[in-house]
């Protein structure tokens, strides 16, 4: 909302400076974002007419304008708009002046070599629209005589942009603001005597509103003004809405606009011979069709509350009005409309055609439903004192009696809900000044809410006005309480942050990405999960919720490999969306490394990031969160996003629990398709949610403590195994010989090749033997020995080597 | 007699020479092998006269204790000029690099998380938690934020059905609900988590993070609210004084509503905050409407308190010197590396947030 000091002090008696204003209105909520000055030296842009126009000699779309300011020489300038013509009434910007938009000085400059002196202005460069096609062209005569006066009166007054929260629709108007500053102490309201409209004459043109189903009007005030002449706007007028910004087009919209603002009554002016035999509003049917003022064809749905003659749809109701029945400068009678709109059915026509108007902000947030002859009387009355004409009495059907809300107000309310108190007297007075009125009760008062205000209907509402306006710095502060009931984190979100570090710790970048993603990419790694689409995502490549991590790490670190970095590792921890429901989320941590271990070393041997070196990480990181690893379990199925040979899903204990992580290569079709330029790509994910939590906390496993003294022994085995077989069957079996004497098991080495059988392979195995109880002698080697020999070649078809 | 003083004088002769190793064993076999000059000296013993053999013996003893120790020297010297002559022809560059390392690093967001996460739990909070897909309902209308109210307009959603009732969360505003349904009051949590709108620019990215807060019991004012934001900005940016302004606002889920700015400055490119003349505006609260409480099953009559959504990568912004949001979600490995944190850097309250 955009005000002015010069026009909030018609409402207001006040002479502090505007600094003080611009401190207060922030202070009752009345946010202040922008304060600028409409603008310094705005007498500076000049009326002006084009008198002559040439071709730029060194650019096609450049024109070079001879420029009548008033003054004795023509000024050139050089303009680029498409719509600059021999004779067309513009406005001047000169040297030295500030354009608004971009605030830059201009400066004499030549533009591809011919020299410019200031420049010819758009709408939008003046701030007065958004409209930045071409200049401004002051089609009137009336302009014709002042080619070289200002543009601009010279304003004192800033522009100040007020962000108004959508619960105060009263402050949408001059007038509002002014009550609330007043209310606060800031100045007094002055008492405007309301003029009245005196007439004898009826309003001739019948209006009717239909008691349709949730029929959107509840009221509509109108009347007839005959014989007016429209005309342009005298000066006051046009400089008030100038002084906010707005472009003055005749004078009776200039003037449902300046009721509009001053009191937040938007009024509609239909041209009254263009409408056939009165005015019924109604809900509209399907299919109906109508041109609003904006000049585009809207499609009626059913049950829109729309304003319609004897021909069919005229306006949609508090929205916006149809080219049929605008007014223009040549009309003569008009039909004034100041009705009452529900927000709901305003905000569903507006939301279905996709309208955005001034008039349907304002309804959607409520129109003071009492305020429908005010606004009748202050426009009809500058309607003929402008534009002449008789005005006939106010006209006003309803369906509806508006009553006012009414609030039993417990006093005690205000001190329990802001912790200080005030007096019932300062009550009384902010509640007086806001337009309540009351009668004291014993602990209560009893409120009468003003018809200004849809957002107050309970007590919390008044304890929030009194607090507002008396000012939030009287809030106390009171200490926080140091005392803790419950623990920060619970066991899952522990093991959220420690997973998290103890990626990190292991040389990965942490990153967030979007959770969603590309379509494209979140096939590759989609699995058997389905894709879950955005309606209106923010992009066609950012369209869907992601599957899994990859994608996007798979993206950033393209990226990356593009800025020339060879060896990367990043990882996320986030959600993965397995549905459109609440809750169809996982928690992964996903990590991918790209490129050589040991590029460029003098000392160690360089060779590509492998399999093993995800695998490492993932163990590792599972171990130190407290995973026992003689339980992990694992396999080669995995998704069809990882490379088939060289990728593995591991299990927490052998194969019962839910996927624990998948690590591995990724898929190598994977990498042609998304064209990675690295050696290597390898990743891994690790499913958050299926880790089952330790049983034993840590202070569990920390407190039996045992080891063993006896001497320890290792034997090394070597043994010949089908290709198939893998590792882990050799392992497992041995480590179930005898936990309490086998401790420690490693594969050291792995053959195939010469002097080996075809499809078979050696896996060298050391085993670490020892004993809580004796130190064991020949015989007791020797037997457990021949058991694991046994055992490994019964349970898997191995071979000892001998 | 003369024959140990010649012995002696001998050895002494041949011993200040230049020796190696095996000259001087040769030279110690000589003395004390089995038919060595000091060994045969020992068999006259039996020989001397009684009188004579106690103080020959006696100067036997001291003689040989003396050569025996020289010779022991000796060697030991040798050895050690051998092997220190070995290890100077194994010296090598120790200024070679070192095996290569990597670091790894958390992202700002995670760390403010925790930092965050880290002052509130001091003054008694818990973590909560929800989802990024929110049904309507707890998006917006339990938040008393009903279908066809204009303040839904300040949420660009991102819809995942037609009919609007999946989306993702526009505020972590949804646990409060969430908090309250599954459990009894009081209630005192943070929630932070990703939140989501469909506006992208320089300022806004459609993905970012929030921290919700929750305080309800019974009698929980606007000056507990105060004092509580007062602490936490004071500990997250560190300082011991803040200019704070609490100013009202609108939010359909709390009443009276506040938007807090923090005073800050701009001295020399750098910004300072907590002092100076402008505002920045980096939260928004309230006490938790009573219509939010009823929605809840929780009575408004018996319970209040109140609820704030402060930006974490705003915070984030402030506290490290960001300048583009958009930087946090582009993962350039420069911008990780710099920003980033070393994963041993948990931020705590005994050893302070940051280092």
């Amino acid at each position: 909302m955009k005000i002015t000091f010069d026009w909030l002090k018609d409402h207001l008696n006040i002479n502090l400076k505007e600094e003080k204003l611009l401190e207060q209105l922030t202070n009752i909520g009345l946010e202040v974002e922008m304060v600028e000055s409409l603008f310094p030296g705005n007498e500076l842009f000049k009326i002006a007419r084009i008198v002559k126009i040439e071709k730029h000699p060194n650019a096609d779309r450049l024109k070079v304008c001879d420029v009548d300011v008033g003054e004795k020489e023509l000024k050139k300038v050089v303009c680029g708009a498409a719509n600059a013509k021999e004779g067309l009434i513009t406005i001047y910007a000169p040297p030295g002046s500030i354009i608004p938009k971009n605030k830059t000085k201009l400066v004499v400059a030549k533009i591809r070599g011919v020299t410019s002196y200031g420049m010819l202005c758009s709408e939008s460069e003046l701030n007065i629209s958004d409209e930045s096609d071409g200049i401004i062209d002051l089609a009137s005569l009336k302009y014709k005589k002042k080619v070289g006066l200002s543009y601009f009166s010279k304003s004192s007054s800033n522009l100040i942009d007020i962000s108004v929260t959508p619960n105060r629709p009263d402050c949408l108007g001059i007038k509002g603001i002014a009550r609330d500053l007043a209310a606060s102490g800031f100045g007094k309201l002055t008492a405007l005597k309301e003029k009245k409209i005196k007439s004898n004459k009826k309003q001739s043109l019948k209006v009717k509103i239909i008691k349709n189903k949730d029929q959107g009007c509840t009221a509509f005030g109108s009347c007839l003004i005959k014989n007016v002449k429209n005309t342009e706007s005298p000066q006051w007028l046009k400089d008030k809405l100038i002084s906010i910004g707005q472009k003055p087009i005749s004078a009776i919209v200039d003037i449902t606009n300046y009721v509009m603002l001053d009191i937040n009554r938007p009024l509609h002016a239909y041209d009254a011979d263009k409408i056939e035999k009165g005015i019924l509003v109604r809900n509209s049917k399907y299919g109906e069709e109508f041109t609003a003022l904006d000049n585009k064809k809207y499609k009626l749905e059913n049950n829109m509350c729309v304003i319609t003659d004897n021909k069919g749809v005229l306006g949609l109701g508090g929205i916006i009005g149809g080219t049929r029945s605008g007014t223009e400068f040549n009309t003569k009678n008009i039909l004034l409309e100041s009705a009452y709109f529900e927000p709901k059915s305003i905000r569903d026509t507006a939301k279905k055609l996709n309208i955005e108007t001034d008039a349907k902000f304002r309804f959607e947030r409520g129109i003071d439903p009492l305020s429908i002859e005010d606004g009748l009387n202050k426009a009809a009355l500058l309607i003929k004192e402008i534009c002449g004409g008789e005005i006939s009495k106010i006209d006003i059907q309803k369906i509806q009696t508006y009553k006012n809300k009414t609030i039993k107000f417990n006093i005690d309310l205000f001190e329990k809900i802001t912790g200080f108190k005030i007096s019932i007297r300062e009550m009384q007075k902010i509640l007086d000044g806001l337009g309540f009125k009351f009668k004291k009760l014993k602990k209560h008062l009893e409120l009468v809410v003003p018809s200004w205000r849809p957002d107050i209907n309970q007590e919390i509402d008044i304890v929030e006005e009194l607090v507002r306006i008396s000012g939030y710095e009287k809030i106390k502060i009171v200490k926080p309480n140091k005392e803790r009931t419950k623990s920060t984190l619970t066991q899952p979100q522990k093991l959220f942050h420690f997973l998290q570090r103890s990626i990190a710790s292991k040389g990965y970048l942490e990153t967030i990405t979007w959770s969603f993603t590309d379509t494209n990419y979140n096939n590759f790694f989609r699995g058997e999960n389905k894709e879950i689409r955005i309606i209106n995502p923010i992009s066609s490549d950012l369209g869907v919720l992601r599957n899994s991590i990859f994608s996007n790490l798979v993206i950033y670190i393209n990226k990356n490999l593009d800025r020339d970095f060879k060896d990367l590792s990043i990882f996320e921890i986030g959600p993965v969306f397995t549905g459109s429901n609440p809750g169809e989320q996982n928690t992964v941590v996903c990590g991918l490394s790209a490129g050589k271990k040991f590029r460029l070393s003098w000392i160690d041997k360089e060779r590509n990031i492998d399999v093993f070196d995800v695998k490492r990480d993932v163990v590792q990181t599972l171990i130190e969160a407290g995973y026992n690893s003689n339980k992990f379990f694992i396999d080669t199925e995995t998704p069809n996003y990882y490379h088939p040979g060289k990728s593995g899903r591991l299990f927490l204990d052998k194969g019962k629990d839910k996927v624990a992580a998948y690590f591995g290569e990724i898929h190598p079709n994977i990498l042609k398709k998304i064209d990675s330029k690295t050696e290597s790509l390898v990743g891994f994910e690790i499913f958050v949610d299926n880790l089952k939590l330790p049983k034993k906390t840590l202070n569990d496993q920390k407190t039996k403590f045992t080891f063993s003294d006896y001497q320890k022994s290792e034997r090394d085995f070597a043994f010949i195994v089908n290709k198939n077989i893998s590792s882990q069957d050799l392992i497992n079996t041995i480590s179930n010989i005898d936990q309490s004497l086998i401790s420690n098991i490693r594969v050291f080495d792995v053959y195939e090749g010469e002097n080996i059988p075809a499809n078979q392979k050696s896996i060298a195995i050391s085993v670490t033997i020892q004993s809580f109880e004796k130190t064991l002698n020949d015989s007791d080697l020797e037997k457990i020995n021949n058991l694991i020999i046994e055992k490994v070649e019964s349970k898997t078809g191995a071979k000892i080597r001998s | 007699m003369s024959d140990l003083k010649k012995i002696k004088d001998e050895f002494l002769k041949k011993f200040n020479e230049k020796l190696n190793l095996t000259e001087i064993n040769k030279l110690k076999s000589d003395l004390f092998g089995k038919n060595g000059l000091i060994s045969s000296q020992f068999k006259k013993i039996g020989l001397i006269s009684e009188n004579d053999r106690k103080k020959f013996a006696s100067d036997l003893n001291i003689i040989k204790d003396e050569l025996q120790g020289l010779i022991e020297l000796k060697i030991k010297e040798i050895e050690n000029a051998e092997i220190n002559e070995k290890l100077e022809n194994e010296k090598i560059d120790v200024t070679l690099p070192e095996r290569n390392f990597v670091r790894g690093k958390i992202h700002p967001v995670s760390q403010t998380i925790d930092e965050i996460s880290s002052i509130f739990s001091e003054i008694g909070f818990s973590i909560e938690e929800g989802p990024d897909v929110e049904n309507e309902y707890n998006n917006f209308t339990a938040l008393n934020t009903p279908y066809n109210h204009p303040a839904r307009d300040m949420h660009d959603t991102f819809y995942l059905d037609e009919k609007k009732e999946k989306l993702l969360r526009t505020h972590t505003s949804p646990v409060q609900i969430r908090t309250m349904l599954k459990d009894k009051p009081p209630f005192k949590i943070i929630a932070p988590g990703r939140t989501y709108r469909s506006d992208s620019d320089q300022t806004h990215a459609p993905m970012f993070h929030q921290v919700e807060g929750l305080y309800i019991d019974k009698e929980i004012n606007m000056g507990h609210l105060k004092g509580c934001l007062d602490y936490f900005i004071k500990e997250f940016f560190e300082v011991k004084k803040i200019k704070m302004r609490f100013r009202p606002s609108h939010f359909p889920f709390t009443e009276p509503s506040a938007e807090v700015d923090i005073g800050y400055e701009i001295r020399d490119g750098k910004i300072i905050i907590g002092e100076g003349e402008k505002w920045l505006e980096i939260l928004g609260c309230g006490m938790v409407h009573p219509n939010v409480l009823k929605n809840v099953k929780v009575d408004p009559n018996e319970y209040q308190g109140y609820a704030f959504g402060i930006g974490i990568d705003r915070l984030a912004m402030l506290k490290y010197g960001i300048n583009d949001l958009r930087a946090f979600f582009e993962c350039d490995y420069r911008w990780l590396n710099h920003f980033g944190f070393d994963p041993l850097d948990v931020p705590t309250n005994y050893r302070g947030l940051s280092r």
